[in-house]
C-alpha cells in the first residue's frame, strides 16, 4: 500500500524513509507507529544529518565520567564529585511563543541534569536576536528573557552568566541556548537505562495533554509565513511542578531503588521508552490507558507523541516500588506504574491491553537513518572574504568609534537582562553576571567551577572552520581568565537547513574546526545538541556553533574577575594585536558589513596563554583579567574600568595596517585572538612577565590603573581620552534605551 | 541554638538559610516540612524565600493553609522569634501575622540585585546586634515586593516603630531612586506589634560571606542567636531589656 503523500508530509517523512519503516517492521505501520517513527527519526531526535560529523569530536579524557549519549555529560572534579552539564537549544518554540518557548527550554535542560542524579546549581544562556530597532525583535527579546527568568527564578537555580548577541540574520530565528550544570556524587550518577525483565516502569509528574505534539518535528523544519499556526506545538511550562519533581527525584535517587530514569522531553513517552530500552538492551511495554491524562479522549498516538512538560519515566527495582511511591506522595506527586521491562528488545504500546504499536527499539534509535548529506562550499564565501577599506572612506575618529561600539547592544551591558534573573539563590555565585565568566563555588569543598558560553557567528559565517575554532578558544579563554582549568565542554550547533549543501558544508567545517580546537586545548566535549533548520523563507541564521566550557578552580578564593582592583596597579597586555578587522564589531557597527577573514588563531599560543592565566590566578599575581573579543582592545579596556570606577592610562604600540590611515583603528578595534588585559600589583609585574616569557606568551606593560578617565596613546600620540563615567553611562544604558526609553533617559 | 527552616513545596532559599545558620553561624538548623505540625523545639523559625505552591494564586496565599502554620502561629503568640524572608514575608502577610500586602514591582519585572537597606529599629530579635541607622548591602530577588498598606495602617506602623528596614541610598536616605519596587514609604521590612515576628523582602541569608558579594546580612541572623542566648524560651518584654544590654556589651555603646 502506498501511503497518502499528505500523511507523510505532515509527519516530516520522505517516501524512502517510509519504505525503511516497512522494511524494519516487515509490514505497514499503524498510524501510532508512523507517529512514533516520525518523531524518533526527526532531525531533532535522530541527529540524522549531523551524526556522521559529530562522531569526529573528541569526547574522552581522564576526567570524563560520562560522554555523549546520555541525558547529560559528566566530568570528575575531585573529592568524589562530578560536574554534570549540558547545553540545549529551544530556538524554534521561542520564536513562535517567546515566553513559554524559552521557559520550557530552561525546564528541559534542568531535567536533563537532575535525571543524572545531580543537584542543578547554575544556569547560563546564549541568546541571539535580530536588531533591537525592530519592534517584533524587541518583543521576542523581552519575552525570551522573561521566560527564562520566570522558570529559573521559580525553581531556584541561579542564572549566573551567558551571552546575548544581535544580528539581523536572527530576526525570524532567535537562538535560545540554555546551559545547566549540576553536582553529583561521581559514584551515584544515574543513567537512562531500562533493564531487568519484570521491573516496573513508572510515570511521574504532570499529566499528559495534547500540547507539543510533533514539537520535535516542528524543530526539524524551516519556518514560513504559516509558522504562527504552529503555536499549539509549543508546550507550556510549570516550574512549580518541576521543582517538586526535582526534589522528589533527588530524594528517590538517594534510596538506590532506581534502575534508570529519563525525562520526557522532545518526543515525550516515545523517546524515553525506546531510548531507555535501547540503552539497556531490553524491551519496554507500556499501556497508554494507564498514563495520567489531562484531557479526555486522547488517542494512543497523541499520548505517545505529547510533549507535555515536567514528566519523567523511571524503572524501579522489583520490591522497591512502595518506597518510591511513598516519596512521590510526600511531594504530592503520583508515581503511576504504566508498564514493565521485557526481554524482547521491543517498544510495545498497548491501549487497554490491545497492542497498538510494536517496534524494535533499535529501529527507532541506533538504526535510525543516518545521512551523509551533500556538501558544497557556499558561493558567498569567496566574495565576502574580500575586504577593501578603500571604498569605505576616511575612518571616523577613534573617540566616535569607541562610543558607538560601547552603545552596540552586542557589546553593551546586559544588566537589563540579568537583573531579571535570580543570580544569587543557592549562595554559590562568586562572580556576579557581567563581571566575567560565571563562577560558582562547590559547597563542601574549596573548589569552584567557572563556565562560559561563546560563539561569534560572524567569524563562523566568514570561515566556518576558523570561526568554530575561535569560539572554542574564546570560551576556554574566558574560563581561564577566572583561573579555571578547562576540563570539559558541551556544544550547541545552530545552523540553517541541512538539506542545502552549502549549509551542510558550513556545519561540517565548523564541527571539524571545533574538534581540532578542542583536541589542541585538551577539552573533551561530553554532549550537546544540534539545532538545524534555523531559517525563514530560505534565509538562514549566521552559523552559530556555541561552545560551553567548564573550568575547575582548585581554590575558590583565588577567582579572578574582570574589573581593575586598585589605582596604581600595573596594566599588562597579554598577546599580540594585529591588523585584523575582518568580521569585527567595528565593521558591523560603523559600516554595516560582515566581511573579510576572521582573526588568525594559533592554538599552541592560545593554550600557553591559558597556562599563564591559570597560574597567574592561582598564585595571586593576577588581580583582574578580561579577554579581548568584540570591540577589540579599546572596548576591553573600558570593560576593565567599568564596575570599580577606576580609570587607566596606557600606551599601545601601533599596528601597521595595509590600509593607509587605518593603523589607529586597527590598534584599538581589531579583534585579534588570544589577547587578555590583566592587572597586577606593582610588585608582581616582573613575576607575571617572567611567567609569560617562560610560556612563550608575549606580554607587555602598557600602563597603570589610575584616575577616572580612559586614556590611550599609540606610539606616544594620545588617541583616546574619555571620561569613564560617560563611557560607562553609554555602555550601561544602551539596551535599556531600546526596551524602556522613558526609564533609561530619566 | 536551633533554627527551624520551614520547607513549603516551592521554597527555594531553604538551603541558603540553613547554610547560613549552620555553616556560617555554627548553629543548628533543621528543615521542617510544611505538612509537619511541630517545630520540634526550635528556638527561632525562618520562613524562607521561594515560590511556595508556585505562587500561582497570590504569593503566599496557599502556604498559609499549610499544617505547620498553626505551630508557627502558636510559636509567635508565645513570643518566639519568627523571620519571614521574601516569600516567607509574603506568607506572613497572607497569614495575617503582619499587616499589609504585596503588589507587583512597579517596574513590572523581577529584580535581582544588591540594594541598601537601613535598619530603622534595633529592638527586635533580628536587629538587636545592629547599630541604629546602620545600612546593610543585601540582595533582593523578587517580582512582587511592592509593599502596600492603607495610609492608616502605615501611620500606625510608623507610630509603633514597626517599620524595621527601609530601602535607602548609600547615605541612609530613603529616596525614590533607592526604592527598587515601589514599596510605600520605602518599606523593606516590618515587625508585628509584639516585635517578635519580622518580615523583609531582601535576603540577609544570601549576604553572609564576602565571597558571595556581601556579609552584611549576617548581623540579622547573629541578632537572633544573641536574642535566644540572652533569654531562652518565650520572648517577653523583659528579654528586650536583656537583649539591649547584650547588644551593648557585645558592640559597645
Amino acid at each position: 500500500m502506498t501511503p497518502d503523500p499528505l500523511v507523510l508530509e505532515r509527519h516530516g517523512l520522505k517516501p524512502d524513509e517510509y519504505q525503511r519503516i516497512v522494511d524494519a517492521l516487515k509490514r505497514e505501520p499503524t498510524l501510532t507507529e508512523l507517529g512514533i517513527f516520525s518523531v524518533m527519526w526527526s532531525e531533532h531526535c535522530s541527529y540524522k544529518s549531523s551524526r556522521v560529523h559529530l562522531r569526529t569530536l573528541p569526547t574522552t579524557g581522564p576526567r570524563v565520567l560520562q560522554g555523549p549519549g546520555e541525558n547529560a555529560g559528566a566530568v570528575d572534579i575531585g573529592d568524589g564529585l562530578a560536574a554534570v552539564f549540558k547545553i540545549e537549544s529551544h530556538n524554534h518554540p521561542s520564536f513562535i511563543e517567546p515566553y513559554q518557548g524559552a521557559a520550557t527550554g530552561v525546564g528541559g535542560i534542568i531535567r536533563d541534569i537532575f535525571t543524572m542524579g545531580a543537584r542543578p546549581i547554575a544556569l547560563l544562556n546564549s541568546l541571539r536576536f535580530g536588531s533591537l530597532d525592530d519592534p517584533l525583535v524587541r518583543r521576542t527579546f523581552a519575552g525570551v528573557v522573561a521566560g527564562i527568568a520566570g522558570y529559573g527564578n521559580s525553581i531556584g537555580i541561579p542564572t549566573v552568566g551567558g551571552e546575548v548577541g544581535f544580528d539581523e540574520s536572527y530576526t525570524g530565528n532567535p537562538l535560545v541556548n540554555v546551559f545547566c550544570l549540576g553536582i553529583a556524587k561521581a559514584a551515584d550518577i544515574i543513567k537512562g537505562v531500562a533493564s531487568g525483565a519484570g521491573n516496573a516502569v513508572y510515570y511521574v509528574g504532570a499529566k499528559t495533554g495534547r500540547d507539543g505534539i510533533h514539537g520535535a518535528t516542528m524543530a526539524s523544519a524551516e519556518f514560513d509565513d504559516k509558522s504562527a499556526e504552529k503555536r499549539p506545538a509549543v508546550q507550556v511550562g510549570d516550574p512549580f511542578m518541576e521543582k517538586l519533581l526535582l526534589e522528589a527525584c533527588l530524594e528517590v535517587m538517594k534510596t538506590d531503588a532506581l534502575i534508570g530514569i529519563q525525562d520526557m522531553g522532545a518526543a515525550g513517552l516515545t523517546c524515553s521508552t525506546s531510548e531507555m530500552g535501547s540503552r539497556g538492551g531490553a524491551g519496554v511495554e507500556i499501556d497508554v490507558s494507564l498514563v495520567p491524562q489531562r484531557e479526555s479522549g486522547m488517542t494512543p498516538y497523541e499520548i505517545m507523541l505529547s510533549e507535555s512538560q515536567e514528566r519523567m519515566l523511571m524503572v524501579v527495582k522489583r520490591g522497591r516500588e512502595a518506597e518510591v511511591e511513598q516519596i512521590f506522595e510526600k511531594w504530592d506527586l503520583h508515581a503511576v506504574r504504566v508498564g514493565e521491562v521485557t526481554t524482547d528488545g521491543k517498544l510495545r504500546v498497548k491501549n487497554r491491553g490491545e497492542v497498538v504499536a510494536e517496534i524494535p527499539n533499535g529501529a527507532l534509535t541506533d538504526e535510525a537513518p543516518v545521512y551523509r548529506r551533500p556538501m558544497a562550499e557556499p558561493a558567498y564565501l569567496k566574495e565576502v572574504q574580500q575586504l577593501s577599506f578603500a571604498s569605505l572612506g576616511k575612518p571616523a575618529a577613534p573617540a566616535e568609534v569607541f562610543r558607538r561600539l560601547l552603545a552596540s547592544p552586542t557589546i553593551a551591558s546586559k544588566r537589563w537582562v540579568y537583573r531579571q534573573y535570580d543570580h544569587m539563590v543557592r549562595t554559590n555565585t562568586l562572580v556576579m553576571p557581567g563581571m566575567g565568566a560565571g563562577v560558582v563555588r562547590v559547597k563542601g569543598t574549596n573548589r569552584a567551577l567557572a563556565m562560559s558560553v561563546d560563539c561569534n557567528g560572524r567569524f563562523v559565517y566568514l570561515d566556518p572552520f576558523a570561526g568554530a575554532q575561535l569560539a572554542v578558544a574564546e570560551a576556554a579563554r574566558n574560563v581561564a581568565c577566572a583561573g579555571g582549568v578547562p576540563i570539559g565542554a558541551t556544544n550547541c550547533l545552530n545552523f540553517g537547513n541541512p538539506e542545502r549543501p552549502e549549509i551542510m558544508w558550513q556545519f561540517a567545517k565548523a564541527v571539524e574546526g571545533m574538534g581540532a580546537a578542542c583536541r589542541a586545548l585538551d577539552i573533551p566535549i561530553t554532549g550537546g545538541n544540534v539545532s538545524l533548520y534555523n531559517e525563514t523563507e530560505g534565509r538562514g541564521v549566521l552559523p552559530t556553533p556555541v561552545l560551553g566550557v567548564v573550568g575547575l578552580i582548585e581554590e575558590a578564593d583565588t577567582v579572578v574577575r574582570r574589573a581593575f582592583q586598585a589605582a596604581g596597579d600595573v596594566v599588562i597586555m597579554l598577546g599580540d594585536t594585529r591588523d585584523e578587522l575582518g568580521g569585527s564589531e567595528y565593521l558591523k557597527v560603523m559600516h554595516g558589513l560582515i566581511r573579510g577573514v576572521p582573526p588568525a588563531l594559533d592554538l599552541g599560543r592560545e593554550a600557553a596563554l591559558h597556562r599563564v592565566l591559570i597560574e597567574g590566578a592561582a598564585t595571586g599575581m593576577i588581580r583582574s583579567a578580561q579577554d579581548c573579543s568584540e570591540g577589540g582592545f579599546a572596548v576591553t579596556l573600558a570593560e576593565c574600568c567599568i564596575g570599580t570606577g577606576l580609570g587607566a592610562d596606557v600606551e599601545m604600540p601601533g599596528v601597521a595596517s595595509v590600509t593607509p590611515g587605518l593603523g589607529d583603528i586597527a590598534t584599538l578595534f581589531s579583534e585579534s585572538a588570544s589577547r587578555v588585559i590583566v592587572s597586577v600589583v606593582a610588585g608582581r609585574e616582573a613575576d607575571l612577565l617572567g611567567l609569560a616569557a617562560r610560556e612563550g606568551v608575549s606580554a607587555r606593560r602598557i600602563g597603570l590603573v589610575c584616575g577616572s578617565r580612559i586614556r590611550v596613546a599609540i606610539d606616544g600620540r594620545k588617541v583616546l581620552d574619555e571620561p569613564l563615567n560617560e563611557a560607562e553611562q553609554i555602555w550601561a544604558t544602551a539596551i535599556e534605551r531600546y526596551l524602556e526609553p522613558a526609564r533609561a533617559i530619566a | 541554638m536551633k533554627f527551624a527552616v520551614v520547607v513549603f513545596p516551592g521554597s527555594n532559599s531553604d538551603h541558603d538559610a540553613q547554610y547560613a545558620a549552620e555553616r556560617v553561624l555554627g548553629q543548628q538548623a533543621e528543615f521542617i516540612w510544611h505538612k509537619d505540625t511541630s517545630l520540634r523545639g526550635a528556638d527561632a523559625v525562618i520562613l524562607p524565600g521561594g515560590f511556595a505552591h508556585g505562587d500561582y494564586l497570590r504569593t503566599g496565599a496557599i502556604a498559609r493553609f499549610s499544617p505547620i502554620m498553626d505551630a508557627v502561629r502558636k510559636f509567635a503568640e508565645a513570643g518566639g522569634p519568627v523571620l519571614g524572608i521574601c516569600n516567607g514575608f509574603q506568607v506572613l502577610l497572607e497569614a495575617g501575622m503582619l499587616p499589609g500586602a504585596m503588589l507587583r514591582n512597579r517596574g513590572v519585572k523581577f529584580v535581582c540585585e544588591h540594594v541598601i537597606v537601613k535598619v530603622e529599629q534595633t529592638d527586635t530579635p533580628f536587629t538587636l546586634a545592629c547599630h541604629p541607622g546602620q545600612t546593610l548591602r543585601i540582595p533582593i530577588a523578587h517580582g512582587e515586593g511592592n509593599y502596600y498598606a492603607e495610609p492608616d495602617v502605615i501611620a500606625r506602623l510608623e507610630k509603633n516603630r514597626q517599620i524595621i528596614f527601609r530601602y535607602t541610598n548609600a547615605a541612609g536616605v530613603p529616596t525614590d531612586e533607592s526604592n527598587p519596587n515601589g514599596s510605600v514609604a520605602n518599606i523593606a521590612g516590618l515587625c508585628n506589634e509584639r516585635r517578635n515576628v519580622v518580615g523583609l523582602m531582601p535576603h540577609p541569608e544570601r549576604a553572609c560571606e564576602l565571597a558571595v558579594g556581601s556579609a552584611d546580612g549576617l548581623v540579622v541572623l547573629e541578632s537572633v542567636v544573641r536574642a535566644v542566648k540572652g533569654g531562652r524560651g518565650a520572648f517577653s518584654e523583659d528579654t528586650f531589656d536583656l537583649m539591649t544590654s547584650t547588644r551593648e556589651s557585645v558592640l559597645g555603646k
